[in-house]
């Protein structure tokens, strides 16, 4: 997908409406005059750092972006973009995103979210824009606890971790949010980590140029509460192991030399991870992210093991057509105008029983 | 059969009743100047149609009317049952009225529990139709009756007219090819045929609606027309009901004008299509389905091609999200809802009040607390309006008076959220949203110019010389923000609930600023310009003053007007501004010996006006889900004249 790049916003469909700029941007472009404050050594200033980075890639007219966000660490992002932004309220950024994109489809709306934000006081709002594929990039940054609370465990912690609020452990089965958005028919489905830039806006280019609602999910470490929860995934020696990267079109296969791949078990239909040999190399699956099916995706989110992250696919999950909600709504704007004309007021108002009294 | 309808007028003119006139060779007509009826039925048995029909028959004659359903809360109780009973009051008449009435002339009771549901609210020597066929053994003990209330003479003293309308009704479809089952089902159209023969209805309204209603279904359409004309054969033929009635246009007491009926969901849903057009912005609705408010997510969603976007979100706070979203994008904002979806939209009210952005909320009010009354109507959630959210919050209110008024109410609250840069709070409730009146159709170039100027460029000059764009630097003389929409050059801007620096809008934690833009907030609200109060007191002479605000408007003017017939002194005042109260209220309060306040709550509009103006208000309270009756607070107003 990397050569979206080069074809420039005006063969990308999900950004079709949106007025490209004038001007050659650059990275400073996009950063606002407002100093940067989560903590030194956040991962949130590496996913900044890429999105300010990549955005002038779009070459879209920066007022014609905006960024908006709940409640929580990640939720500062818009103060430092330097576009239209919303900080909202807690959990609630995807149904305000939805309200503005389906309003004005000459915005490219992104919504920035974490894990407490987006899956537990805000879980309704991601699945329902989720389902209903309205044209908004979701950034989910998630870092397995709740920062700016402090340290309690969130919904992506792992179970029976010690947090402030868990002293004895925690008990709650965490939420894998790839799994969530497969399972909510989301049409683009994506996670990427926050310290390989590379991966990171490669990802973020394609969920730009996806029409509908695209979920990324951002491995994001939080060095306070939270440090080294992804070190399995960024440590050299074990990433290799651990990290299985997708990429459409490619076998599945990661590991030292490829050694390992993903098969689908023959007994059960599902997926498993073997070592790859002569014999079964022509079974390692080809992944295929366009595919209509979120079966498969879903099974592939699911490789990963909770509690080592061993297995963990990286890049596009899935990235499927379907129709986009706010195009549909202008649509039925337009279809109303063909059936019955341009609204008039007069003729509204006065409907079809009426009477009249003389003076 | 009394020769006219004995009951309190609302205007206490006695006139024009009992005159009786004979056409040629049909049975005695008489003229009266209003009737109350009541029809009631199981919930099934389509009662609130019926009672919408002769409505519309009524509308179109042209007499002056108001209406009053009244439904449970489930689609389908238990059939018979007294919780199961479903009615529809129409009062209307050849003069102004402003109540559905008190007590109905004429009730229709369709089975034993609409007898006995309805009964204690009708007076002795009313009309009482009953549909005999329903009176069987097994129905009258399920509501109670130990012996048939037809023959046991507990009706005496009524004009009972024992009609069997469901076998007159199977009888005059035999011809159909419906079964017994289905031909039943017209017998509401047969009750409407008799009572539109009674009162000389015009009846090509509802012969046209039936043929479009069930187009898809000729057959049906047909044999609900037959029993419609069946109900109107049997009153002209019948001896029971010797009499017909006529109640002349309301020509005198109407401006010149063309009018419609119309209820309050649709008046207020009206008045936002209109608000979005006279601003010259697009529409934007974001609701979650409650009763008794889904009906104007209803009507707008017809109305797609004004440009009005609605959106069915997964929630109520969904519903104002999305919404305020597109407020930020320049629309003209609007989420609809009842009382427990304002408690569930406070987050987003008061995220709204920080953004200072347009949004209308509209809180079509219902009896509570929690899911209390669905369908039942109150005005306990001015409180709510006013103070329930975190914070120092202040929120503009405004409260339309009858089911026409809340044409005029929405388009005064967009006036306020779009010239303030506020959310603003519409309280209707459950009584002004399914009754009915006529209303005036207004030119639409009678209507408010609500345009607004986005910002455009640059409003601030920074020590250095830039140009810069604030988003928070405040016009004058209304205090409110710029409205900068995303696509708008170089006035990129991030806003947020976290507490702003004045001016610049940029996060701030200084406690003197917080301090100023608190105290701003609320001089930006206390200052939005709204009319003066008028008060109503035509002899100048009352000592005492009755003070409303929403749908009371109907009962306490109806009440006022029937203590001045008797030769009391009362002054008048309705608010339809609760927040900010008019400049003159105190002014006004403090010309009066006496203050009373009615309302269908605990005394929410006195607690405020008693904190705020130090005023002894005398509180008058219902909340048994129904308007106040002109009767009652017409007594209650005299003791507090005579107290």
């Amino acid at each position: 997908m990397a050569d979206t790049s080069t074809q420039g916003p005006g063969t990308i469909e999900a950004l079709s409406l949106v007025p490209k700029a004038e001007a050659r941007q650059s990275m400073k472009d996009f950063k606002s005059d407002q100093e940067v404050r989560w903590c030194p050594g956040c991962g949130d200033y590496a996913i900044l750092a890429a999105v300010q980075g990549f955005m002038p890639e779009l070459g879209l007219a920066k007022e014609n972006i905006v960024f908006v966000s709940g409640i929580g660490c990640s939720s500062r992002f818009p103060y430092y973009m330097n576009t239209y932004g919303m900080h909202s309220i807690h959990g609630r950024a995807p149904a305000i995103a939805t309200g503005l994109a389906s309003s004005r489809r000459d915005l490219s709306v992104w919504a920035v979210t974490g894990d407490g934000d987006a899956l537990s006081i805000g879980g309704n709002h991601l699945i329902h824009a989720l389902r209903r594929n309205v044209n908004l990039k979701i950034l989910l940054f998630n870092n397995r606890i709740y920062g700016l609370t402090k340290g309690q465990y969130s919904p992506t912690s792992e179970i029976g971790k010690i947090t402030k609020s868990t002293p004895m452990g925690s008990l709650d089965a965490p939420f894998n949010p790839v799994s969530l958005a497969i399972g909510a028919e989301a049409s683009f489905v994506a996670r990427t980590v926050d310290s390989d830039r590379k991966h990171l806006t490669d990802v973020l280019r394609q969920a730009a140029a996806h029409p509908g609602t695209a979920l990324v999910e951002i491995y994001q470490n939080c060095n306070i509460f939270n440090d080294g929860a992804f070190e399995a995934l960024k440590d050299r020696r074990q990433a290799e192991e651990a990290v299985i990267r997708l990429e459409h079109g490619q076998p599945i296969r990661f590991g030292a030399n490829g050694a390992r791949g993903v098969v689908r078990d023959a007994a059960t239909g599902d997926l498993k991870v073997v070592t790859v040999t002569d014999d079964n190399a022509s079974q390692v699956l080809v992944h295929d992210a366009h595919t209509a099916s979120p079966t498969t995706a879903f099974a592939l989110s699911r490789l990963a093991d909770p509690d080592t992250l061993h297995h963990t696919p990286i890049g596009v999950f899935r990235s499927v057509d379907r129709p986009v909600y706010d195009t549909l709504m202008a649509d039925q704007l337009d279809t109303a105008v063909e059936h019955n004309g341009k609204g008039d007021l007069a003729a509204l108002l006065a409907g079809g029983d009426t009477w009249t009294v003389v003076g | 059969m009394t020769s006219k309808v004995s009951s309190p007028t609302e205007q206490a003119d006695e006139a024009v009743v009992g005159e009786q006139r004979k056409p040629p060779g049909a049975k005695d007509v008489r003229r009266l100047d209003r009737v109350i009826i009541r029809f009631a039925g199981d919930s099934g048995d389509g009662m609130q149609l019926t009672g919408d029909r002769f409505t519309s028959e009524t509308a179109s004659f042209g007499n002056d009317l108001s209406t009053l359903p009244n439904f449970p809360a489930e689609i389908r109780a238990p059939a018979g049952t007294l919780p199961g009973v479903s009615s529809f009051q129409l009062h209307f008449a050849d003069h102004d009225i402003l109540t559905p009435g008190d007590a109905p002339n004429v009730l229709v009771a369709m089975n034993p529990a609409a007898l006995r549901a309805n009964i204690a609210d009708v007076p002795r020597g009313a009309e009482i139709i009953v549909n005999t066929d329903e009176f069987t053994k097994r129905a009258m003990q399920k509501v109670g009756y130990t012996a048939s209330p037809l023959e046991d003479g507990s009706l005496d003293g009524y004009n009972v007219h024992p009609v069997p309308l469901t076998t007159m009704t199977v009888e005059a479809l035999k011809d159909f090819e419906l079964s017994r089952k289905e031909a039943e089902r017209s017998k509401n159209m047969f009750a409407l045929g008799l009572l539109s023969w009674m009162y000389h209805r015009p009846t090509e309204g509802t012969e046209k609606f039936l043929r479009t209603k069930f187009a898809k279904k000729p057959d049906i359409a047909a044999a609900n027309l037959a029993a419609f004309r069946a109900g109107w054969n049997f009153g002209e033929t019948t001896e029971d009901f010797a009499v017909s009635y006529e109640i002349a246009p309301a020509s005198k007491t109407f401006p010149t004008g063309t009018y419609r009926n119309i209820s309050g969901n649709l008046a207020l849903s009206y008045g936002l299509v209109a608000a979005s057009k006279q601003a010259d912005l697009p529409l934007y609705l974001g609701s979650y389905p409650i009763t008794p408010a889904s009906d104007i997510l209803h009507e707008l969603s017809k109305h797609k091609n004004f440009g009005v976007r609605t959106f069915q979100a997964e929630d109520e706070i969904a519903g104002i999200g999305a919404a305020l979203g597109a407020a930020f994008g320049g629309s003209l904002a609007v989420t609809t809802t009842s009382g427990p979806g304002v408690a569930l939209k406070s987050e987003t009210i008061g995220l709204a009040v920080s953004l200072e952005l347009p949004l209308l909320v509209v809180d079509i009010q219902r009896g509570g607390p929690s899911t209390g009354l669905p369908t039942k109507t109150e005005q306990a959630d001015l409180l709510q309006a006013m103070y329930g959210r975190n914070g120092e919050a202040p929120v503009p209110i405004v409260a339309p008076r009858t089911p026409a008024d809340c044409f005029d109410a929405a388009l005064e609250a967009a006036r306020i959220a779009l010239t303030y840069r506020t959310p603003v709070l519409l309280l209707s409730d459950g009584y002004l949203a399914n009754g009915s009146e006529p209303w005036r159709i207004p030119e639409v170039d009678e209507l408010p110019d609500l345009r607004v100027q986005f910002a455009q460029g640059p409003n601030h000059t920074l020590d250095d010389g830039t140009e810069v764009f604030w988003p928070y630097k405040r016009d004058p003389h209304t205090l409110a923000r710029p409205w900068a929409i995303p696509g708008t050059p170089g006035l990129e801007h991030r806003i947020g609930g976290i507490e702003k620096q004045d001016g610049s809008g940029n996060i701030s934690y200084d406690p003197a600023n917080h301090d100023f833009m608190v105290r701003t907030r609320q001089a930006k609200i206390d200052g939005i310009d709204v009319p003066d109060l008028e008060v109503d007191d035509p002899t100048g002479n009352a000592r005492t003053l009755v003070l409303g605000w929403g749908s009371t408007y109907g009962p306490i003017t109806a009440a006022v007007r029937r203590l001045r017939t008797a030769g009391e002194h009362i002054a008048q005042a309705h608010l339809r501004h609760l927040n900010p109260f008019p400049r003159n209220l105190g002014a006004v309060l403090g010309r009066y010996d006496k203050v009373v306040i009615p309302e269908m709550n605990l005394g929410q509009l006195a607690t405020l006006v008693r904190a705020r103006y130090l005023v002894d208000a005398h509180s008058y309270n219902q909340v048994n889900g129904m308007p106040f009756k002109a009767e009652q607070l017409a007594t209650a107003l005299k003791e507090a004249i005579d107290g």
